[in-house]
């Protein structure tokens, strides 16, 4: 809707500067009262897993990973802060890859195996990146942390594989657990809170208990 | 509790729990996604509607017409609010906008309707199609046309520190003139989102005429007073929850509009309603920190003795809104015997302008501290020797006022010795790394410590747990754990033994969080509540509260021994904290050393933050972990104001152009390296029977000026025009090959 808005705008606005006054009218595609065929929302099944669970769906198609996860299957440790793929909060890992679960549909995941927050430790049984978290304190208002903790464990994996990140001098030679290594690869998870100091701390602690290469 | 005598020797000062860097108490549940934020709680409702804000498409003017016969026609729309259907509501003095506009418009992304659906797939779906024609009337969007022609305009916000419109000791201009080394200089800083992380969001509930309100808010009792007013209904039928809040730097500390339109879409639809405000609404829907000019005059002999000092403010706001009151610390932070400070009000059409992060002293400290600087190299001085020349332990404008404590030479002298400032080359521009230049910066940090009545209520259960509630919200500051290990310490137990309750309309008033003022408040509020809970415990077994200790779960008189279930289960007392008239007899304020090194890329004038330091003076630090935190997150702030943060305004259209994330930057992980922050061991016994003060926004007051001193040093450009981008540097680098 932004879009179409702001397109408006912009095209009367360029022709009305100076204009002491002018009428504005945003109007939608559709102008009856009659919703138009098209505008019937389409359904679909799908199945997938998340947290070794099989979930099946009958989903709007329109619904992301992140709403199918946060508002159908209840699992609101993902976060969203931004459903632009801009902030980090949602971060979940899918099929062992770390991904933005607001940017992508839910019904493209059809057999995916999706590890959310909830599925790497709980309260009573932290998982050790969520425990190096608290520890030292690499969050505060716990908005982003889910994404932050959920990409961590993934980055380290990312570095255990071999895959280089954009500040790795050599694209051949394994990645190591630098704190340059770790800012570069976390930097799609923003912490307004500004916890980024400990995070790369918790990070390190991790990277050095599992044997990744420092 | 009545505070209007200094502290004395108390509980607290055993120190057996407060003081420590103890784990957060929620940390579990942050660390697993299971602590429940406002838009989460399936546990509440398990099927409300959904809501979508439509927000207006011009900045100001009226509102002609709306149809929404195509959005109510849309698969699974239940209801469209606008406000012709609102009924009649009120503004409550905290909003300088209405939270609903109609048939004003008074700016951009003002919410004009909410569509009501079963998803919010078809919620977001249907909002465009409500059809709305605007008659839209010229407004007022640049700052720049109004300096020096705005009117000077006081403020106290009742967030941070309120300022005269205009103050005067002595005669600044007579001694401004006569004095031998003198700059008068000019700076700018932008509009600034507060961009926390998780977007405003109200999941609303109606019971018959009572309605209770899942939100996130940063002050719960504001919440309900303010709702109250809005809706015009009774402050008694509204409750106010918030039990976690991602984020709210000030974003949050009155309620928006996700609050009234979920309530009124609830009320519409006969049935629970959840809305949150997308990303892109935040920066234009809600509040932001205004822009400022600042022009700054420091006139001093030779030896360095600051004699005329002005500081002069120009922001903007909505009519009837209120000025960034950027001069207040230069009320405070230095000598000198003539003075001028004045804030003035620009009127402007752009979104309400309102309290972000330290308002005031954050962008107030930008341009003094970095005046301070240039003054320094003027007099030939090093900057922090200038600094412990004109400092003052009294209130420059009234000197019978002394400072409650105030050690910002302390500050100053431990981080220039921490950080190694004696390697700073005074001559900018010197000091090469490969492609890096390299430079430090400082800059003092100061805020005030603003005092606030807070109360909570104590239980101790039949089996020895210690249940805590309070409104108090925990915004990430770490407000249950503090709050968990001040009744610890009170009431001779355990941490694990403590629950905290927070966040609840239905618990006793706190202080909230805002301000800096949360922590020694709210904890100030705790430690009143279990003093009457040590007094009616002594009381029940016959004593003095002199005479009994508590300890290591127990209540001991002379030689006996009683378990705290058996003294005091089913024991439940209220109390609050209220203060006298120390926060006038004193200035009450906090203090930091700000150190930066940076390197600038030679070629591409690319700013890279190499290292930070602060030194803060701020009382007892309650917990040393969660207080670092809130510092070098505040220091995170400090670089992004610095940097980056900038909400570029379209003069024509009136609005945030770069509303989003990856439009409007923060820093990010890339951007910040490890930092370093020393608490000095100090107390303040006039500030609280806690001895403590704010910290969360002193961390970011001076931050911005000390990176801009270090580019300064770096490279010999000075950027008087936040954010110092490498546009604003690069043709102004020093030669290379």
């Amino acid at each position: 809707m932004y879009e179409a808005v702001d397109a408006e705008l912009s095209r009367r606005g360029v022709l009305a500067v100076g204009a002491a006054s002018m009428a504005v009218s945003v109007a939608p595609a559709v102008g009856s009262a009659r919703p138009a065929p098209e505008l019937q929302p389409s359904t679909a099944h799908v199945a997938f897993e998340v947290n070794g669970e099989r979930q099946a769906l009958e989903l709007d198609t329109r619904t992301t990973l992140l709403d199918a996860l946060r508002e159908h299957l209840h699992l609101t440790g993902s976060k969203k802060g931004c459903d632009h793929g801009q902030c980090g909060a949602c971060t979940v890992i899918v099929d062992g890859r770390r991904i933005n679960s607001c940017l992508t549909l839910a019904v493209m995941h059809e057999g995916s195996r999706v590890t959310t927050i909830e599925g790497l430790g709980s309260p009573g049984r932290l998982n050790p990146m969520q425990a190096a978290f608290v520890k030292h304190d690499g969050y505060q208002c716990g908005y982003c942390t889910p994404g932050q903790i959920c990409s961590a464990v993934a980055v380290l994996d990312e570095i255990r594989a071999g895959i280089p990140s954009h500040v790795s001098a050599d694209l051949n030679a394994p990645s190591a657990t630098t704190s340059d290594e770790l800012r570069e690869r976390m930097s799609g998870n923003i912490c307004r809170c500004g916890a980024y100091s400990n995070i790369i701390k918790a990070m390190s602690e991790v990277a050095e208990a599992s044997g990744t290469p420092a | 509790m009545k505070f209007d005598q200094p502290a004395t020797t108390n509980p607290i000062d055993q120190l057996k729990v407060i003081g420590y860097p103890h784990d957060r108490i929620d940390g579990p549940l942050k660390t697993t996604g299971h602590a429940p934020y406002a838009y989460e709680r399936h546990d509440i409702v398990a099927d409300p509607a959904y809501g979508f804000i439509l927000g207006s498409a011009i900045a100001k003017g009226r509102i002609a017409s709306i149809d929404t016969g195509a959005a109510l026609a849309a698969p699974g729309v239940l209801k469209v609010v606008t406000w012709k259907e609102a009924g009649p509501l009120a503004k409550s003095k905290n909003h300088t906008a209405h939270l609903l506009a109609g048939p004003e418009v008074e700016h951009y992304d003002q919410a004009v309707a909410i569509v009501v659906a079963d998803s919010f797939e078809n919620a977001r779906a249907a909002a465009k199609l409500v059809r709305i024609d605007y008659q839209r009337e010229p407004g007022r969007f640049d700052l720049s046309q109004q300096v020096g022609r705005a009117p000077p305009k006081g403020a106290s916000s009742g967030e941070g520190s309120g300022s005269e419109p205009v103050d005067r000791v002595g005669d600044f201009e007579a001694a401004y003139a006569s004095a031998p080394v003198k700059i008068d200089r000019s700076y700018s800083t932008p509009d600034q989102s507060h961009s926390m992380m998780e977007p405003h969001a109200t999941l609303a509930v109606w019971n018959g005429d009572r309605l209770t309100v899942w939100t996130s808010n940063q002050m719960i009792a504001w919440a309900v007073r303010d709702l109250s007013e809005t809706l015009k209904i009774p402050k008694e039928n509204v409750r106010v929850v918030s039990t976690y809040v991602g984020g709210g730097f000030g974003a949050k500390l009155w309620i928006r509009s996700d609050a009234v339109m979920a309530a009124l879409a609830a009320r519409a639809a006969g049935r629970p309603v959840k809305v949150a405000l997308t990303r892109p609404q935040i920066m234009n829907n809600t509040t932001h920190r205004p822009a400022t000019v600042q022009r700054i005059r420091l006139g001093a002999g030779h030896d360095g003795k600051i004699t005329a000092i002005a500081h002069e403010s120009w922001s903007g706001d909505l009519p009837g809104g209120k000025p960034e009151t950027s001069v207040s610390q230069t009320k405070l932070l230095y000598a000198g015997a003539n003075r001028l400070t004045a804030d003035y009000l620009a009127t402007l059409d752009l979104p309400e302008g309102n309290a972000m992060r330290a308002p005031g002293e954050a962008p107030g400290l930008m341009a003094l501290e970095v005046a301070m600087d240039e003054m320094a190299e003027a007099l030939g001085q090093d900057p922090i020797a200038f600094r412990i020349l004109n400092d003052t332990q009294v209130d420059p404008e009234k000197p019978g006022r002394a400072f409650s404590h105030r050690n910002l030479i302390g500050c100053l002298e431990l981080g220039a010795d921490r950080f190694g400032w004696s390697r700073r080359n005074p001559r900018p521009g010197q000091v090469r790394a490969g492609r890096w230049l390299v430079g430090m910066g400082v800059a003092a940090g100061f805020r005030n410590n603003l005092l606030m009545k807070s109360a909570a209520r104590v239980e101790v259960t039949r089996d020895g747990r210690v249940v805590v509630s309070t409104d108090m919200t925990d915004i990430g500051t770490g407000s249950y754990t503090i709050i968990a290990q001040t009744a610890a310490e009170m009431l001779g137990v355990p941490m694990e033994t403590v629950t905290v309750n927070l966040g609840d309309s239905s618990f006793p008033a706190s202080s909230g969080s805002g301000g800096q003022w949360g922590g020694n408040n709210s904890t100030a509020g705790v430690y009143a509540a279990c003093q009457k809970m040590r007094d009616e415990v002594a009381q029940k077994l016959g004593s003095n509260s002199a005479d009994i200790h508590f300890e290591g779960g127990q209540v001991q008189m002379g030689d006996r021994r009683i378990p705290l279930a058996e003294a005091a289960g089913g024991m439940s007392v209220e109390d609050a904290i209220e203060y006298g008239d120390l926060g006038k007899t004193y200035q009450q304020s906090t203090f930091a050393g700000h150190f930066v090194e940076v390197g600038v890329d030679a070629f591409t004038g690319e700013v890279r933050v190499r290292r930070m330091l602060a030194v803060c003076a701020a009382g007892r630090i309650l917990n040393p972990k969660s207080a670092r935190s809130q510092v070098i997150g505040a220091m995170t702030m400090g670089v992004g104001a610095a940097l980056m943060e900038d909400a570029v305004v379209d003069k024509r259209i009136g609005y945030f152009v770069n509303h989003d994330l990856a439009e409007y930057h923060v820093p990010v992980h890339a951007d910040i390296p490890h930092q370093e922050v020393i608490f000095l061991d100090e107390t303040d016994p006039i500030s609280s029977p806690m001895k403590a003060k704010g910290v969360g926004e002193l961390g970011l007051c001076g931050v911005g000026a000390a990176v801009s001193n270090a580019v300064y040093n770096a490279t010999g450009v000075r950027v008087r025009d936040y954010p110092i981008t490498l546009d604003k540097l690069i043709e102004r680098l020093p030669e290379v090959a």
